[in-house]
């Protein structure tokens, strides 16, 4: 096997369906080391269904899921997050009623692998500063103690990608993060992610926005009705007919 | 008589903080009653028929009722909301059911001879627990129950594994309760199944939740103000519990969350932007 894989996850055939319904039809596909893959579709395309069977919330039907050579297709949630696989949600998930402090500090490895230990682990001031660097990357030092609740929008999806970025993530799944977004708190997400780029290993963005994907990713996979329909460098994927096909009409329509 | 109030109002504290303990993990357990049934029973027979010490016996019997609390839990922890608040129900009723089966610990008539629990015991207990769960509440330990009980999914997604937590917190509030049992069987000489009805489990929730379930101090208190008033409301004797029901329901009105419901954060820090923290978590 080799030590140093080029990509560091690699999809296989992976399908999935409800109730007959197919949501993901034999989608293969690799990560690569150091790379922003954007992942694009109109509605209903299986993208977010494809981040959810990647990071263990449904079981595939078929399909393998390999991460850093290892068969992880099987594992729940919280063992391919320990492994280094975060993710962000599209409805934002943060844990309202506790602090924008304590929702990076529960994300932190040493105690999550360990919950009964960190009952004792001394010198826990380093935490949180380790926890308020990461927060003053995310311009939201300044709101530790208030709850992470009571956030504006775009601070708490900042939130959301710090508190990922707690664990030490290798792979980070952006799922939709500026949906609802202005133009403007766009902007300022996409130098978030370019700064977080540097602390991981490789991160997947599932996005709507044609131009911050544009801006973004280092190569592009658009997804249409569970099938994977392009695969390449922006510029020309977003060039390809069959992509301009998919997009016309139906992302304009609902947005 | 103040001997007896020291030791109800403790038992009954250990017991608020047994449901507290299951709840920080987000679950609601009307087990407790039947652990602490297993706590009064398995050490009753530790001390009186095989002469262990009362303070051995009742550890034993607390990793017992720990253990079935954890197998029993398994399954149930894996089931959501109501249909878990069923099964803790239906431990309760069956332990209950198989303590009245068994000749050899008297069946209906009841188990006798346990002694030796002084309030020291019942004051030294409470202090450990209490010291154990304010260490808690200020350690990383207590973020991650927080984290399962706010939204498991999101936890699940930063490696916590919610069913091991929620599993433990059931072994844990399962041997506070048995231990709780096992000091209060030794205290009143003589315990019967009927002591142990669903209608325990019930006020050992009541107890908690009408306390306040954000921090440790509400259960205590939830467990003093109930074990106390019916002594006071005594006079009244035909109408205690009616004034009781009407105490619970005035609470619930004015205080839905509990009396004490506040949360206290896990860390300590200044709302300044780019302070040094002062104060470890």
């Amino acid at each position: 096997m080799d030590v140093y894989p080029q990509s560091i996850l690699s999809v296989d055939g992976l399908s999935k369906s409800f109730r007959g319904l197919t949501a993901l039809d034999q989608i293969s596909l690799d990560v690569r080391r150091g790379e922003i893959l954007g992942l694009m579709g109109p509605n209903g395309a299986g993208k977010s269904v494809f981040i959810n069977v990647i990071t263990g919330l449904y079981p595939a039907d078929y399909g393998t899921v390999r991460f850093l050579g290892r068969d992880v297709s099987r594992l729940p949630s919280y063992a391919l997050a320990r492994l280094g696989i975060a993710r962000t949600y599209q409805n934002i998930r943060l844990l309202r009623r506790m602090t924008v402090l304590e929702n990076v500090l529960v994300a932190i490895k040493d105690h999550v692998n360990r919950p009964l230990r960190s009952l004792f682990i001394r010198n826990r001031s380093r935490f949180v500063r380790a926890a308020t660097t990461l927060l003053e990357q995310f311009h939201l030092a300044d709101k530790r103690d208030w709850l992470a609740g009571s956030l504006a929008y775009g601070e708490a999806r900042r939130l959301e990608i710090a508190r990922a970025l707690a664990g030490k993530p290798s792979l980070l799944f952006l799922d939709e993060p500026a949906a609802g977004m202005n133009e403007r708190e766009t902007e300022e997400l996409g130098d978030t992610i370019r700064a977080s780029r540097k602390l991981l290993q490789a991160m997947v963005i599932v996005e709507h926005d044609v131009a911050m994907m544009r801006g973004l990713a280092d190569r592009l996979v658009v997804m249409d009705a569970g099938h994977k329909i392009a695969e390449g460098k922006p510029g020309e994927v977003l060039a390809e007919p069959n992509v301009i096909e998919a997009y016309l009409g139906t992302d304009e329509a609902d947005e | 008589m103040i001997q007896d109030y020291i030791v109800f109002v403790g038992v009954n504290i250990v017991l608020a903080w047994s449901v507290y303990v299951i709840l920080l993990a987000g679950s609601l357990s009307f087990a407790n009653g039947g652990f602490m049934a297993i706590g009064a029973y398995v050490s009753g027979v530790l001390t009186v028929k095989f002469g262990f010490p009362l303070v051995i016996a009742a550890l034993i019997s607390g990793i017992a009722a720990g253990l079935i609390g954890v197998l029993a839990g398994f399954p149930a922890l894996r089931t959501r909301g109501i249909y878990l608040m069923l099964v803790t129900v239906g431990i309760a009723v069956s332990v209950k059911a198989v303590i009245e089966s068994i000749d050899y610990v008297g069946g209906i008539q009841g188990f006798g001879g346990m002694v030796g629990t002084t309030p020291w015991h019942v004051v030294g207990l409470v202090g450990l627990v209490g010291g154990g769960l304010a260490l808690l509440s200020r350690s990383p330990l207590q973020r991650i129950l927080d984290a399962v009980r706010e939204d498991e999914l999101s936890a699940a997604s930063l490696g916590i594994n919610p069913i091991y937590v929620k599993l433990t917190c059931f072994g844990v509030g399962a041997f506070l309760a048995a231990v709780a049992g096992s000091f209060y069987a030794h205290y009143l000489i003589h315990v019967s199944p009927d002591q142990f009805g669903i209608v325990l489990s019930v006020f050992i929730v009541l107890y908690a939740v009408l306390g306040g379930t954000n921090n440790m101090w509400g259960p205590p208190i939830g467990a003093a103000i109930m074990t106390l008033t019916p002594e006071f409301v005594r006079g009244l004797e035909a109408w205690r519990p009616t004034a009781f029901g009407v105490i619970i329901l005035c609470l619930l009105l004015i205080r839905p969350d509990g009396l004490l419901a506040f949360r206290i954060a896990t860390t300590r820090t200044k709302a300044v932007a780019g302070s040094k923290p002062k104060q470890s978590t």
